[in-house]
């Protein structure tokens, strides 16, 4: 689970991790209030959307007056923006940050991720701030330091004296002030269950002090039971509506653009199926994994979620049954085809447990465009000649 | 013969008494496992499945001389699960539950490793040696006894791989979940020296998916040290970037750990790939034919 700008720096706040004062807002008329709150001389005005790039696309921008802000807030309030981290429709801005402007005389980067190899928090610094960190890795991976920290001891001097010579920092209060804002950081990430928080630029001010300028957060989802306050933060706003109401009924749904809709358990077959579509000439609607506990109810809210898409022609359902009985599933897609006008032909493959009752049950059923496919390949190949009306 | 259990292997069930726990030690007592007795705190004494239930695990071992526990306690127990089997002296332990903490698993993990216990999963269907042991939530019957060793990410693609290959007339030496969490315990790389030093498989199926840098770790491995053919498939070639398919760890990140990627190393370490699992089984048979040449 992603969180905003403005409530991360809420969070880095409760850390006293040093960040430039700012109010949210969510119209022009408040944003002006806010600046006058904030005393100036500069603000700047930031687009409050869960992705990165938002500087390049438009969505920041700097004031330097009262009617400067007004100008601003209105033109980026009610955008929408495209960067490189959104789809091609982009993000409607419905949030500002107002933020003092900070007196910047260096731009860091600074981050706390889950490595996969090491399995251990990792932090990532670089003294190429500002800048894509996946371009920096990729000319010149040389400007970006590595330290995992071993949770069971923590934080420790020596992983703050590797961050802070590192960064090639040489005064010593500058010194002391990045390795207690990393530790600080680091304990944030612990404590929190967050999958990573970075922070680009991490700025360093004319007096030598370093503050988040911007700060990106992500959760594990499989924590949040257990941290109610970051739950809170969650804007299903930002999220793709199908993809929520997918959640609600245990189905792990996500949105493609091609024709086929699939329907399958198990989210490695779920993809698998999708690669096998492809390969056969055929392009996958959507990636849906219906999960080990499918009825009736979510068979036929999975029919509905895939039909809303107006790009497909044909649905493959692909189960292969272990704990999940097919006789369920088959019963499913009887009552699916009750409740939702169901008006392209369904492709269904039934393997595993009871999958001659199902077969059976479908038979017997009578349902109009209800094709059955012997195995994955057999079932793929169906669906895709289908989906191109033949 | 087969790799990390057979049927001799004594397995106790650490939330034996709950509703997942008991419906699937059931399944696994009908199918022949050695199961000698489970762990639920508070109902030590009792008897569940008519084997006897523990208040800790180190009760359960002392008493039954267990080596594997299979964990279905709830996600936010996981942890403290798997650290108490490690203290307890388990030698591996196969976690089921699904939606364990990440952070958490790091914990235990690395708790496990220093008391040289194993561990598979978590979120992963299990491990079963066919026709003799089935520690976990596959359905049994798919299973027939053969010569192909296979590892996967995936539950369903294990049943897909298992059932294709049994069909092309051959079956399973030893089948294992590893599960597609960020932190997993064993891997291919831990894995694929056991099957290669089994004496009864003679081919292995690996399945991945996209995120992470395990099948690539496993291509540099299978290249070095694996003699026997192995057949690969990895899941999402079609799958979108930064999305989360499904699996925890099932996320292609910037331009890191996608399907193409993966494929191209396993090819060049001289793997059989395939582009879709409905080709496994076949692939399989080519591979096994090419060797009583």
């Amino acid at each position: 689970m992603n969180i905003h700008e403005y409530q991360a720096k809420q969070i880095f706040a409760k850390y006293n991790i040093p960040t430039p004062k700012g109010i949210m807002v969510e119209s022009v008329k408040a944003a002006v209030t806010a600046a006058e709150e904030l005393g100036g001389p500069v603000w700047v005005v930031k687009a409050q959307i869960h992705a990165g790039g938002r500087g390049l696309g438009g969505g920041v921008k700097l004031a330097k007056s009262l009617d400067e802000v007004e100008t601003l807030a209105n033109e980026i309030l009610g955008m929408t923006l495209v960067t490189h981290q959104t789809t091609a429709e982009g993000k409607l801005v419905q949030k500002l940050y107002v933020e003092d402007g900070a007196d910047i005389q260096d731009e860091l980067y600074l981050s706390v991720v889950l490595d996969r190899k090491s399995e251990m928090p990792l932090i990532m610094a670089s003294t190429e701030g500002g800048m894509d960190i996946e371009t920096v890795a990729e000319n010149t991976p040389e400007k970006i330091i590595t330290i995992p920290v071993d949770p069971a001891i923590g934080f420790q001097g020596f992983h703050g004296r590797q961050l802070a010579f590192g960064l090639g920092i040489t005064d010593k209060i500058e010194q002391k002030n990045i390795i207690k804002f990393a530790e600080k950081l680091f304990r944030l990430y612990m404590d929190n269950d967050a999958e990573m928080i970075e922070i680009n630029p991490l700025v360093k001010t004319g007096n030598g002090v370093f503050l988040a300028l911007d700060g990106k957060m992500g959760f594990d989802n499989s924590a949040l039971g257990r941290q109610p306050e970051i739950a809170a933060m969650r804007d299903l706003t930002e999220e793709d509506a199908d993809e929520v109401e997918a959640a609600k009924y245990g189905l792990s749904y996500v949105a493609l653009d091609g024709e086929i809709g699939c329907m399958v358990n198990g989210a490695g077959l779920a993809m698998g199926t999708m690669d096998t579509i492809n390969h056969m000439g055929g392009t996958p609607a959507n990636f849906l994994d219906v999960g080990g506990s499918a009825n009736a109810e979510t068979v036929a809210k999975g029919f509905e979620i895939i039909l809303k898409n107006p790009n497909v022609k044909a649905i493959f359902v692909n189960i292969f049954g272990g704990i999940v009985r097919c006789d369920r599933i088959a019963n499913g897609i009887i009552e699916a085809t009750k409740i939702t006008d169901v008006n392209v032909p369904v492709i269904v493959r039934l393997d595993g447990t009871n999958a001659p009752e199902a077969a059976e049950i479908l038979k017997n059923a009578n349902i109009a465009n209800l094709i059955v496919g012997d195995d994955l390949g057999d079932g793929a190949a169906k669906a895709v000649a289908a989906a191109k009306g033949e | 013969m087969s790799i990390l259990v057979n049927k001799d292997t004594k397995v106790i069930v650490q939330g034996f008494t709950g509703k997942e726990g008991s419906f699937h030690a059931e399944q696994c007592l009908a199918y022949g496992t050695k199961i000698v007795g489970g762990v639920t705190p508070g109902k030590g004494g009792q008897e569940h499945l008519g084997q006897p239930v523990f208040n800790t695990v180190a009760d359960a071992v002392k008493t039954t001389g267990a080596t594997v526990s299979m964990i279905f306690v709830p996600p936010a127990f996981v942890g403290d699960a798997v650290m108490e089997a490690a203290e307890a002296g388990i030698e591996l332990a196969v976690i089921i539950t699904e939606g364990a903490p990440v952070k958490d698993m790091q914990m235990a993990k690395a708790h496990a490793t220093k008391h040289g216990m194993k561990t598979l999963g978590p979120n992963c269907p299990g491990i079963i040696t066919a026709e003799e042991c089935k520690i976990g939530i596959m359905p049994g019957m798919i299973f027939k006894k053969g010569n192909v060793g296979l590892i996967s990410k995936s539950g369903t693609l294990t049943y897909e791989g298992a059932n294709q290959v049994v069909k092309e007339g051959y079956g399973i030496t030893t089948a294992v979940g590893i599960g597609g969490d960020p932190i997993i315990g064993l891997s291919y790389n831990q894995l694929l020296p056991m099957f290669e030093a089994d004496p009864e498989t003679e081919c292995i199926v690996m399945i991945g998916e996209i995120g992470g840098d395990l099948e690539i770790q496993a291509a540099k491995l299978i290249k070095e040290q694996i003699t026997k053919p192995v057949v690969a498939f990895i899941a999402g070639q079609t799958a979108p970037k930064g999305k989360t398919m499904g699996h925890a760890g099932a996320i292609v990140s910037g331009s890191a750990g996608t399907a193409a990627e993966k494929m191209a190393a396993l090819e060049a370490a001289g793997v059989t790939v395939v582009v879709s699992p409905a080709e496994i089984g076949k692939a399989v048979t080519i591979a096994l034919s090419k060797l009583s040449k």
